[in-house]
C-alpha cells in the first residue's frame, strides 16, 4: 500500500536470559503520529533498535518503503529516512551545535570533506525548519536539556527524515517545553513526516497521538486509533491488570516536633528563604519548572551542596548539615533522580547495593564487617519491599527498573532514616511498579517516616502527597493541600509561571 | 525561541593560551638568568629537540582525543627504524630519504593496524592492548631481528640530519641552521589539524571521544575510524623512528622505548583531556614545546641535570593540579 | 567490555589452568633444571617483588585509578633505608643495637611508602588530578628525588642481618615469599571483609553513586593510595635486601609488568572488579614463563615478547569464551 512506510513482521529477538520480542508486527504509515506504549521490559526499546538497524532480529522481516532488508544496517535505515532520537539524545557533547546537526547528513550522503560554510548553512536550515534559534557555535554540553532535544530533533529532520522515532522525549521537559514539542510534531505531520512516540506518560500520549500500539512482555497486546483508548484501558493493556489511584490521607502521628523543619533556608544562586515543616506520617510533594531550585534544595539538605543561611531542625533540634555523613547521621536520606548513574552500582550485587550505606555501622573497631548482620538486613528489606529476585548476590543490573528503585529505597531504609527525600522516584518505572512504590511510600509514611517527593509527574504528586509545594526560581510560591487539589490546578499554576 | 550566547575564542582555548603564557614566562625567566638562552644556536637546538617527541605526540593526540590511550608507539617507532634501516642497507643502500621514510611509515601503519584489530575486536581499553602489542613488537625486534647498534646508516639518512635552513654563520665560522626535521614536524601537525577539522573521519575522532555510543548510532563505522587512528599513529611513529636515528647518526634498537609516558604527559599538558573529546593539535604541540623547554633548559639555569626528573615531576603536578583546581572551582564544588 | 568482566570466575579458572599448563610445559622442556628445588627456591625469591607491586597496582585499579609511581616509591624507600644503613649506623654495631637499627630502617622505608602514597591520595582526591597524570608526576618526582640524593650512583653495603630478608629462608620458605604471603593474605582479607575494601570496589564501580550513598570518597581514595605506597615501601625493603644495593631507577620496567600482571589476573582497569588470588596466579604464570625461558636460553627480550603475546592471548581467549557462553544461554532459552 502507498501509505505504508515501514512494515515489520513477525520479529523475534533474544538476548541471553531474555526473550525481548516475540512475534511482533507493526506497520508505520506515512504522516501519522503513533505512540508505542509499554512498561520497562515490554520490548519497546528493542523494537526501536530493530527498526533502526542497531539490533538484528533472529527472524522476521523488515520492509521500508516496499524494499525488503535481510540485515538492516543503521546507515541504511538512516538513508531510508528512519531517524531515532534516543532518550540520551546521542548528541556529541564536545562538539558544536552546527557540527552535531551536520555530521549526520555528511554521513548520510557519504561525503568525506567538510566545508564549514556548508555546515553552517545546513545547520541553520535545520533549525529554521522547526522555528528554533540556538547559537550554532555553542558546545552541546553547555545547552539545557530542552535545547539539546531541539538540536536532536533538528538533526533528525535534516536528512529527509520520513519518520522520527522519539524515545521518551518528555522525561526531562517542563510542561511548556512539552507543549512546544507537540507543536513541532504537528508541524512535522504537515510536512509529511511520521512520528513514533515512545512514552509511558499516558496523559501526553493521549493528547498528541493518533494511533497507539501497546507491547507487554515482548508481545503486541493492543493496537488501534487513540479514540478507542482511555487512560485506564491503556494501563490495563500495559500491565495486564487494573491499577487504581486513591488519594493519600495524612493521619497525624502525635509528637510535638515536626520531623524536619527548615526556616529561611537559602543558598545563593539556587534558592532563597525556603521554609516549611514536615511531620512524621506526611508526604510532601515539591514541584516546579526546570530551574526552580528543588533539586538544589534537596542536595543541600542532604549535605552535598552548601547553603548560606537558614536553620534546619530535625525533630526539634537544630542540626548542622555540611556533609553527607552529617545528613545520614541525622536520619536524612536522599534517593537521587538518575538512579542508574547516581544511585546504583550496576555490576555489583543486590546485597552490596543495599548495605553500602550502613557499612560503617556494621563494622567493628578493626574495620571488619559483620556480614551476618548485613546479609540478614538485606534479606529483611528484600522481603519488606517485595524485591523480585532469585538471589541477592546477582548484579543489580539484572533487575527491572522498578525493582532497582526498590533496592535504592531499601538501602536508605536500612539506615533508619527518619526523613526520606526522593527525587523523581518513579521516573522510568513501569506503571505496575509505580503503584507498588507509591503504596510502599505511603506505608513508610504511615509507619512514621516523613517523606518528601520531588517530581514533575503531576498525577503522582496529587495522588500521593497530603501537602504540595510549588517552587519557582528558588522561591516557594504556592502551598496546596493535597486532598483538595485537582491536577489541572497545578498544571494551570505551572503554566502561569514564566 | 531562545537566544544563547556564543563562546568566545579565549574561553574555548583557555588552556592553550595558558600554556603559551607559561612557555613565554619560563623563557623570559631562563633568558634573564642566562642570556645564552636567546642565542640562535640554542633556539635551533631546542626546536630540533621537539621533532621526535612532537611526531610521537601528534599520534598520541589522536588516540587521546578519541578517548583511549596507546603506549606502543615508541616500540613501533624503533621497530620501523631498525627494520627499515637494515632492509635498506641490504637491498638498496642508496635509497633516498623520502623512500626510506615512506617504507618506515608503511611498516608503522601495518603495526598500527594490528593495534586497531585488537582494540576494535576485543573492545578492550587501549592501555591494556597496547601494553601487550608494545611488548610483543619490541620483544620481537630484540629477539628475532637484532640487538646490534647499526653504526653505518644509509647515507641519505645521515644526509637528512644535516639538512638545515635559515642558516646563520657564527663567530667561529661554523654554520648553524634549523633542522629540516622541524619543518616536517610542523607540516605534519598542520596536516593532522586540517584532517581533523575538514574531513568527516577527522570529526569522527572527536565524536568517538565525546560519546562512543552516539558515534555508532549516528552511523559512523567505528572500526574504520579506529583503523584510521592507529594506522596514522603507526605512520607517524615510523617517521619518528627514522628521524631519531638519523639525528643520532646510529640505529640503536634499545632507544625510544621508555619515553611513552612523557609524550602522553606533554599532550595532556597542552590541554587534551585524558578522557577524550577535547584538545587541539596546537595545544599538543605547545605541550611538547613546554616539556622540551624544561628538559633542555635546566642546565642553562645552572640546575644540575640530575635534578631534571624531579623538576619535570613538579611541573607536571603543578600544571595538572592548577587545571584540576580550576575545574573544581567552576563546577562550584 | 561489559561481558569481559561478567564471567570473571570462569576466567580465573581458565588462568589457573593455563598457569599450570605453563608449569608442566616448562617442567617437560627442561626437567633437569626447572623441576629442581633450586629453581623453585630461586623463583620464590624473585617473584614476590613483582607480586607486591602488582597487588599495589591492583588496589589502585580497583578504584578506577592507577599508581604509576609505585616503583619510584619502592626505589625511594630503598634509598632512604640505604642511607640509614650506610650513613647512620655507627661502625662496629652488632647484636641487639644492630637489630634495632635494622628495624628503624625498615620502618623508615615503609613509612616513606605511606607518605608517598598519602601525597598521591591528596593530589588525586583533594586536588582532583586524574590518577594517571598525578602518579606520572609523582613518579618523576620520587625518582627525581632519588636521583638527586644518589646523583645516579648506587648505594650498597648493608648489614648482614638485613640481607637475610632478601636471601634466606624462614621455615622452608624464602623470606621474600613469606612476606609476600603475609601481605597478600592481609590485603585479601582487607578487600573482602572490611568496609574499606568494599568501599574501594564500589568507588571503582560508580564514583558518583558512591558519594551519594554516603561513602567518604576522599578518605577511601587516600587510604587506597597509601596502601599502594606501603606495598611499594615493602617491595623496596625486599629489593635492596636481595641485591644489597639501592638505585634510583631500578626496575623501571616493573611498572608496565605490574600492570600486565594485574590485568592478566582479572583486574578491570576501569575499576570495581578483581581478586587478589587472580593477581597471585598471574604473577606465578609470569614467573614460570620467565624462569623457564631463561633456562631455555631465551633472552630477556624474548620474554618481553612472550609476555605481550600471553596477555593478548588470554584476552582473546576470554573474549571468545565469554561470547560462546552468552550464545549458549540464548540457545538454552530457545529450547525451553
Amino acid at each position: 500500500m502507498e501509505e505504508e512506510l515501514i512494515v515489520v513482521e513477525n520479529i523475534e529477538k533474544r538476548f541471553p536470559g531474555v526473550h525481548a520480542l516475540s512475534d511482533v508486527s507493526i506497520t508505520l504509515k506515512k504522516a501519522e503520529i503513533r505512540c508505542l506504549a509499554g512498561e520497562n521490559g515490554s520490548g519497546k526499546s528493542t523494537l526501536i533498535k530493530v527498526i533502526s538497524g542497531i539490533y538484528k532480529p533472529e527472524s522476521g522481516s523488515i520492509r521500508i518503503e516496499g524494499e525488503k532488508f535481510n540485515s538492516l544496517q543503521p546507515i541504511e535505515a538512516i538513508r531510508h529516512g528512519v531517524q531515532v532520537i534516543y532518550q540520551d539524545l546521542s548528541l556529541f557533547p564536545n562538539l558544536t551545535v552546527a557540527e552535531n546537526l551536520a555530521l549526520n547528513s555528511y554521513l548520510g550522503n557519504n561525503k568525506k570533506i567538510i566545508k564549514w560554510k556548508d555546515v553552517k548553512k545546513i545547520a541553520s536550515l535545520a533549525l529554521e525548519k522547526i522555528n528554533v534559534d540556538i547559537d550554532l557555535n555553542k558546545i552541546v554540553s553547555t545547552l539545557t536539556v530542552a535545547d539539546k532535544q531541539l538540536v536532536a530533533i533538528s538533526r533528525a529532520l535534516l536528512n529527509n527524515a520520513k519518520i522520527v522515532i522519539m524515545d521518551e522525549p518528555t522525561t526531562a521537559l517542563t510542561q511548556k517545553e512539552v507543549d512546544s514539542l507537540f507543536k513541532i510534531i504537528l508541524n512535522m505531520k504537515e510536512m509529511g513526516i511520521s512520528t513514533l512516540f515512545v512514552s509511558h506518560k499516558l496523559r501526553e500520549v493521549i493528547e498528541i497521538s493518533e494511533e497507539i500500539t501497546i507491547l507487554r512482555n515482548g508481545k503486541k497486546v493492543a493496537e488501534g486509533s487513540i479514540d478507542q483508548f482511555d487512560e485506564p484501558k491503556i494501563v490495563y493493556h500495559m500491565t495486564g491488570r487494573e491499577v487504581g489511584a486513591e488519594r493519600y490521607q495524612y493521619i497525624s502521628q502525635g509528637g510535638n516536633n515536626p520531623a524536619l523543619s527548615i526556616q529561611n533556608y537559602s543558598s545563593s544562586g539556587n534558592f532563597e528563604n525556603v521554609s516549611f515543616d514536615i511531620h512524621a506520617g506526611e508526604i510532601l510533594g515539591i514541584t516546579g519548572l526546570l530551574g526552580s531550585g528543588r533539586t538544589e534544595l534537596a542536595l543541600s539538605l542532604f549535605g552535598i551542596h552548601k547553603h548560606d543561611s537558614g536553620k534546619v531542625l530535625v525533630e526539634g533540634k537544630e542540626v548542622q548539615i555540611q556533609s553527607i555523613s552529617d545528613a545520614v547521621n541525622n536520619g536524612i536520606a536522599y534517593v537521587p533522580e538518575d538512579r542508574l548513574s547516581e544511585g546504583l552500582f550496576l555490576k555489583q550485587s543486590i546485597a552490596r547495593n543495599t548495605y553500602v550505606s550502613i557499612l560503617d555501622r556494621l563494622q567493628n573497631k578493626l574495620g571488619f564487617v559483620d556480614f551476618e548482620k548485613a546479609n540478614s538486613t538485606v534479606d529483611n528489606w528484600i522481603e519488606n519491599l517485595s524485591i523480585a529476585t532469585p538471589s541477592k548476590e546477582i548484579p543489580v543490573s539484572s533487575l527491572s527498573g522498578g525493582n532497582q528503585q526498590r533496592v535504592v529505597l531499601a538501602r536508605w531504609l536500612a539506615t533508619n532514616a527518619k526523613i526520606l527525600i526522593l527525587n523523581g522516584p518513579t521516573v522510568g518505572v513501569d506503571i505496575g511498579s509505580k503503584e507498588e512504590i507509591h503504596n510502599k511510600l505511603r506505608d513508610l509514611a504511615k509507619g512514621g517516616l516523613a517523606v518528601i517527593i520531588i517530581s514533575d509527574d503531576i498525577p503522582e504528586i496529587v495522588n500521593n502527597c497530603n501537602c504540595i509545594l510549588v517552587m519557582h526560581k528558588g522561591h516557594l510560591v504556592e502551598r496546596l493541600e493535597g486532598a483538595e487539589t485537582h491536577e489541572n490546578e497545578i498544571v494551570a499554576i505551572l503554566k502561569k509561571l514564566k | 525561541m531562545k537566544i544563547s550566547e556564543s563562546g568566545s575564542m579565549l574561553k574555548r582555548f583557555r588552556h592553550e593560551f595558558i600554556i603559551l603564557a607559561i612557555i613565554v614566562v619560563l623563557s623570559i625567566i631562563i633568558g634573564s638568568i642566562n642570556s645564552q638562552f636567546y642565542s640562535i644556536g640554542n633556539i635551533y637546538s631546542l626546536l630540533k629537540s621537539t621533532v621526535i617527541m612532537g611526531l610521537f605526540a601528534l599520534g598520541s593526540f589522536l588516540v587521546l582525543v578519541s578517548g583511549d590511550i596507546d603506549i606502543s608507539f615508541t616500540a613501533i617507532g624503533v621497530f620501523c627504524m631498525y627494520v627499515t634501516s637494515k632492509l635498506v642497507l641490504l637491498v638498496m643502500p642508496g635509497a633516498g630519504i623520502v623512500l626510506i621514510m615512506l617504507v618506515a611509515g608503511l611498516i608503522g601503519v601495518l603495526l598500527g593496524f594490528i593495534n586497531a584489530v585488537f582494540i576494535s575486536l576485543l573492545k578492550m581499553p587501549g592501555l591494556i592492548v597496547t601494553l601487550g602489542t608494545g611488548s610483543m613488537i619490541r620483544g620481537f625486534l630484540l629477539t628475532f631481528i637484532g640487538v646490534r647498534i647499526i653504526n653505518k646508516l644509509p647515507d641519505s639518512m645521515i644526509a637528512f640530519s644535516k639538512i638545515t635552513f635559515l642558516n646563520r654563520v657564527q663567530e667561529n665560522g661554523h654554520i648553524i641552521g634549523l633542522s629540516i626535521g622541524f619543518v616536517v614536524f610542523i607540516a605534519l601537525a598542520i596536516l593532522i589539524y586540517l584532517a581533523l577539522k575538514y574531513t568527516v573521519i577527522g570529526r569522527a575522532v572527536y565524536a568517538l571521544g565525546g560519546d562512543r555510543v552516539a558515534t555508532a548510532r549516528v552511523g559512523f563505522n567505528i572500526t574504520k575510524v579506529q583503523f584510521f587512528i592507529y594506522g596514522t599513529v603507526g605512520f607517524l611513529s615510523g617517521l619518528a623512528g627514522i628521524t631519531h636515528s638519523s639525528f643520532m647518526r646510529n640505529g640503536n634498537p634499545f632507544d625510544l622505548v621508555g619515553t611513552e609516558l612523557s609524550v602522553i604527559a606533554a599532550v595532556v599538558l597542552g590541554g587534551t583531556s585524558i578522557t577524550g573529546g577535547k584538545g587541539t593539535v596546537f595545544g599538543a604541540v605547545l605541550g611538547v614545546f613546554l616539556l622540551v623547554l624544561i628538559n633542555n633548559s635546566l642546565i642553562m639555569v645552572g640546575i644540575p641535570s640530575y635534578w631534571q626528573r624531579a623538576v619535570i615531576g613538579i611541573i607536571i603536578l603543578l600544571s595538572t593540579g592548577s587545571v584540576a583546581l580550576q575545574e573544581r572551582r567552576s563546577q562550584g564544588v | 567490555m561489559k561481558n569481559w568482566f561478567k564471567n570473571i570466575d570462569s576466567n580465573l579458572i581458565r588462568l589457573l589452568v593455563i598457569t599450570m599448563i605453563v608449569f608442566i610445559i616448562m617442567a617437560a622442556l627442561v626437567p633437569s633444571k626447572f623441576l629442581t628445588m633450586r629453581n623453585i627456591e630461586s623463583m620464590s625469591f624473585q617473584f614476590p617483588e613483582l607480586g607486591l607491586l602488582s597487588i599495589a597496582i591492583m588496589i589502585t585499579m580497583l578504584t578506577g585509578g592507577i599508581d604509576l609511581s609505585v616503583v619510584g616509591i619502592a626505589n625511594l624507600s630503598g634509598i632512604f633505608m640505604a642511607l640509614i644503613f650506610t650513613k647512620v649506623i655507627p661502625e662496629g654495631t652488632s647484636g641487639f643495637p644492630m637489630f634495632l637499627y635494622i628495624i628503624m630502617g625498615i620502618i623508615v622505608g615503609v613509612s616513606t611508602g605511606a607518605f608517598a602514597g598519602y601525597l598521591n591520595g591528596l593530589l588525586i582526591a583533594k586536588v582532583g588530578i586524574t590518577p594517571i597524570l598525578a602518579t606520572l608526576g609523582t613518579m618523576q618526582l620520587f625518582t627525581g628525588m632519588a636521583v638527586v640524593i644518589t646523583k645516579g650512583f648506587a648505594i650498597s653495603g648493608f648489614p648482614e642481618a638485613f640481607l637475610i630478608i632478601g636471601n634466606s629462608k624462614i621455615l622452608f620458605v624464602s623470606f621474600p615469599l613469606f612476606i609476600f604471603i603475609l601481605t597478600t593474605a592481609g590485603i585479601s582479607i582487607l578487600l573482602s571483609k572490611t568496609s574499606l575494601g568494599i568501599n574501594l570496589y564500589l568507588i571503582g564501580t560508580n564514583e558518583k553513586a558512591a558519594v551519594f550513598s554516603g561513602i567518604k570518597k576522599s578518605q577511601v581514595l587516600i587510604k587506597s593510595y597509601m596502601l599502594s605506597g606501603i606495598l611499594g615501601g615493602i617491595t623496596g625493603v625486599i629489593m635492596i635486601a636481595r641485591t644489597n644495593s639501592a638505585k634510583a631507577d631500578y626496575g623501571s620496567s616493573y611498572v608496565l609488568q605490574a600492570i600486565l600482571v594485574s590485568v592478566l589476573g582479572g583486574v578491570n582497569p576501569a575499576g570495581g572488579f578483581g581478586k587478589v588470588i587472580g593477581v597471585v596466579i598471574a604473577v606465578l604464570a609470569l614467573q614460570f614463563l620467565s624462569s623457564g625461558f631463561s633456562m631455555l636460553r631465551f633472552s630477556n627480550f624474548a620474554k618481553e615478547f612472550i609476555w605481550g603475546a600471553f596477555l593478548l592471548f588470554i584476552m582473546v581467549l576470554n573474549f571468545v569464551q565469554n561470547r560462546k557462553a552468552a550464545k549458549n544461554i540464548v540457545k538454552k532459552e530457545d529450547s525451553k
